[in-house]
């Protein structure tokens, strides 16, 4: 009884939603976002949205909070799937190519109609386009950008006899200084490590660190070839490995990428690789000073770009597609993209948001959030290739066997790379 | 005239249950077994019929042979420790004892919680370092142990977790069963001298066989469906020492979309659990005494 009444209730609002939809010529958007870091994300989004809606009285735009990255592409795809998808989604930048096969979006380019709207379009952070666009066209707009950065405890280093104000800037920095901040008890158990590069779940991100430092890519731009058995990421690999096992600075097996924050604010490990999108987290959970700083170089500096972009899906109408363009612009505009990064942590993926009043107020306050984004100039775009999920798995299951031990780094990635192989020829 | 008035009776009776599982169950499943036969569409390229292709790719895929043997030595620790575990907690809180009821409430507890939740507390027992395990055996000067990154012991882990979370249901089933039991057995049974494991032997065991039967048919199915906790805990890693059937398939299906592959393991799956169900109820049913 209840179930039907239910039911009645919702058929006949939604017949009332239509009917007021077509009689008020409004444009309705559904906009799919992924929250990754903590909740004041998801409120700062819905603001962003009602106030655009505010100004503009003829777009109604439904943001719906859509769960964590690998949620939101599932329920996107699903939609698109189902005939429905959603006008507009924040989706990983990684998972681009994901969705060209999946033939669901559409390149910016062919709905920018003014020099401004092409303008825009060049406006961003040339690292964060390499992972927006392919074959010359752009499918993707850098929005929550991130990129992984090392933290260090200023009071451990001081305790070491190390300077609390200089970082280690190389390879070798890292090693030496580790094994100054490791600290062991009578039993010789360790009490405080001293780095800390997390790999549960996605180790491939932060090991892209490691071989972009080592001067070599692991995919071409095409998406259709990975590189992973190049000597040089087997050498990176063998360095990630030696922390643990040879030089004895960092934790052994599979270290987990949750804990890793309270793991440094507990004085488990002096040092920590992790994404900018915890500064604000470390800033006030931190019971010590701490520093942020770009991660150590090898063969030259580099760190992988992270984070979502804006995507506009296919099926959809003309005017929808012209208002959500319309609403990418204007909430990637500088005043927006600094309340963004502010609230957030995300860098903000133009150098004109670095210039608006409140962010000068910002980074004047809390120096360290302009690491991530001088970083930027050393960072190449995140490992993306067709069939994306399936080859970082390929990649992850093979790093994570060699930290394990289970294989060496050179057979591992050997594998890795034949399965990769097997799955993308049929792209080339 | 009635006997036909009766069929149609019945037939309306059933047709409820009968709808919803042939929408809900038995399409879908011809359909999977269907699915399994064609190659995954991918935008502009349609699924064709690949035949027997998909099995093929599976007997030859390393990583579903690891998943398949975690997935069986997963049923075979998980199904009867749980259920031996059980019965050992219902016997014990059937007994007099104080503060019966305190004890009932802290063994089903686990059960009322969800599983991502549970996944999530035990996350904090195992983590290194600073995590509840590494906290107490630390204090006796044993190493840091890195449980869920070990590939060696992530499996032991998340076995240990479900045992956990199961016990106590199962337990609740038993309690109940050892309550049914008429005073005047074991009343009976002393008079003759039979000493407490004769009893539990000879009398108790028995008459708790159709609860065992339910219980164990419960626990096989649930070894397979409960996953929640490998997403939380170790996302099936390192390198797939903790990935199960379940979670494999949901991974092909949603995070890769390579939903004719995902199709022909859940075919696997199925005609997995119905042979261990099929053989559970005519082997195990022969030894259930009903009263």
């Amino acid at each position: 009884m209840n179930f039907i009444k239910a039911l009645s209730t919702t058929v006949g609002a939604a017949a009332l939603s239509v009917s007021m939809g077509s009689a008020a010529q409004a444009v309705d958007l559904q906009f799919f976002f992924p929250v990754a870091v903590g909740g004041k994300a998801a409120d700062t989004i819905q603001e962003l949205t009602d106030a655009y809606v505010a100004s503009n009285p003829d777009v109604k735009i439904d943001a719906v909070y859509a769960g964590s990255y690998q949620d939101t592409i599932t329920k996107t795809l699903t939609a698109v799937r189902g005939g429905t998808p959603p006008q507009l989604s924040v989706i990983l930048s990684v998972d681009m190519f994901t969705l060209i096969e999946e033939d669901a979006i559409i390149p910016f380019d062919g709905l920018a109609k003014t020099d401004a709207d092409k303008a825009w379009m060049t406006s961003f952070y040339p690292a964060f386009m390499d992972n927006s666009m392919t074959g010359g066209k752009t499918y993707g707009i850098p929005f929550q950008r991130s990129t992984p950065v090392l933290y260090w405890n200023k009071e451990a280093f001081a305790a070491a006899g190390l300077d609390p104000n200089i970082p280690p800037a190389t390879w070798e920095e890292q090693v030496a200084f580790g094994k100054k901040l490791t600290k062991r008890d009578g039993n010789g158990n360790v009490t405080q490590w001293g780095v800390r590069i997390p790999s549960s779940g996605f180790p491939y991100w932060l090991f892209q660190g490691l071989t972009t430092q080592n001067d070599v890519i692991l995919a071409n731009d095409a998406g259709n070839k990975t590189n992973f058995d190049d000597p040089a990421v087997v050498e990176a690999l063998q360095y990630l490995v030696d922390l643990s096992t040879k030089h004895e600075v960092m934790q052994p097996g599979i270290i987990e990428w949750g804990a890793t924050p309270k793991a440094f604010f507990e004085g488990q490990t002096a040092m920590m690789w992790t994404t900018t999108g915890n500064l604000t987290n470390v800033r006030t959970n931190a019971p010590f000073d701490f520093g942020v700083a770009m991660l150590p170089a090898h063969k030259r500096r580099g760190a992988p770009t992270g984070g979502g972009n804006f995507y506009i899906f296919k099926d959809s109408t003309d005017e929808q597609k012209a208002a959500s363009f319309d609403f990418i612009r204007w909430i990637t505009a500088p005043e927006q993209a600094a309340k963004w990064t502010i609230a957030t942590g995300y860098v903000a993926p133009r150098p004109d948001a670095w210039e608006t009043p409140a962010m000068k107020a910002y980074v004047a306050d809390f120096p360290p959030a302009l690491v991530a984004r001088d970083q930027l100039e050393f960072a190449v775009a995140e490992l993306s290739t067709y069939q994306n999920q399936r080859i970082t798995s390929i990649l992850n299951d093979a790093l994570e066997a060699a930290i394990t031990g289970a294989k060496a780094p050179a057979e591992a990635l050997k594998e890795a790379q034949a399965q990769a192989d097997r799955v993308l020829s049929e792209y080339r | 005239m009635t006997r036909r008035v009766e069929w149609i009776y019945g037939w309306l009776l059933l047709s409820p249950a009968l709808v919803l599982l042939i929408a809900f169950t038995h399409l879908p499943a011809l359909n999977t077994l269907w699915g399994s036969f064609f190659s995954t569409p991918r935008g502009q390229r349609p699924a064709k019929f690949v035949g027997l292709g998909n099995y093929e790719t599976l007997l030859a895929d390393e990583t579903f042979w690891q998943v398949f043997s975690n997935s069986v030595w997963y049923a075979v620790v998980t199904i009867p420790v749980s259920v031996a575990l059980a019965l050992l907690m219902a016997i014990w809180v059937d007994g007099k004892l104080a503060g019966r009821g305190f004890v009932r409430l802290a063994y089903f507890a686990p059960t009322v919680l969800p599983l991502i939740a549970v996944a999530n507390i035990w996350m904090f027992f195992y983590t290194p370092g600073f995590g509840l395990i590494d906290q107490i055996s630390g204090a006796f000067g044993f190493p840091s142990v890195n449980w869920l990154g070990d590939p060696d012991l992530a499996l032991g882990a998340v076995i240990v977790v479900a045992i956990w979370k199961e016990a106590g249901f199962f337990m609740i089933f038993y309690l109940a069963a050892l309550q049914s039991i008429p005073p005047q057995l074991r009343e009976a049974a002393a008079i003759e001298g039979a000493d407490r494991w004769t009893f539990f032997r000879r009398i108790t065991f028995p008459l708790l066989m159709p609860t065992t039967l339910f219980v164990s048919v419960n626990a096989v199915i649930n070894s397979f469906r409960l996953v929640d906790h490998i997403f939380v805990m170790t996302d099936g890693g390192p390198d797939n020492a903790s990935s199960l059937l379940l979670f494999y398939i949901y991974e092909i299906a949603f995070k890769f979309w390579d939903t004719a592959y995902a199709s022909t393991l859940t075919v696997v799956l199925l005609v997995l659990l119905s042979v261990l169900a099929v053989g559970q109820f005519f082997l195990l049913d022969k030894r259930v005494h009903y009263r």
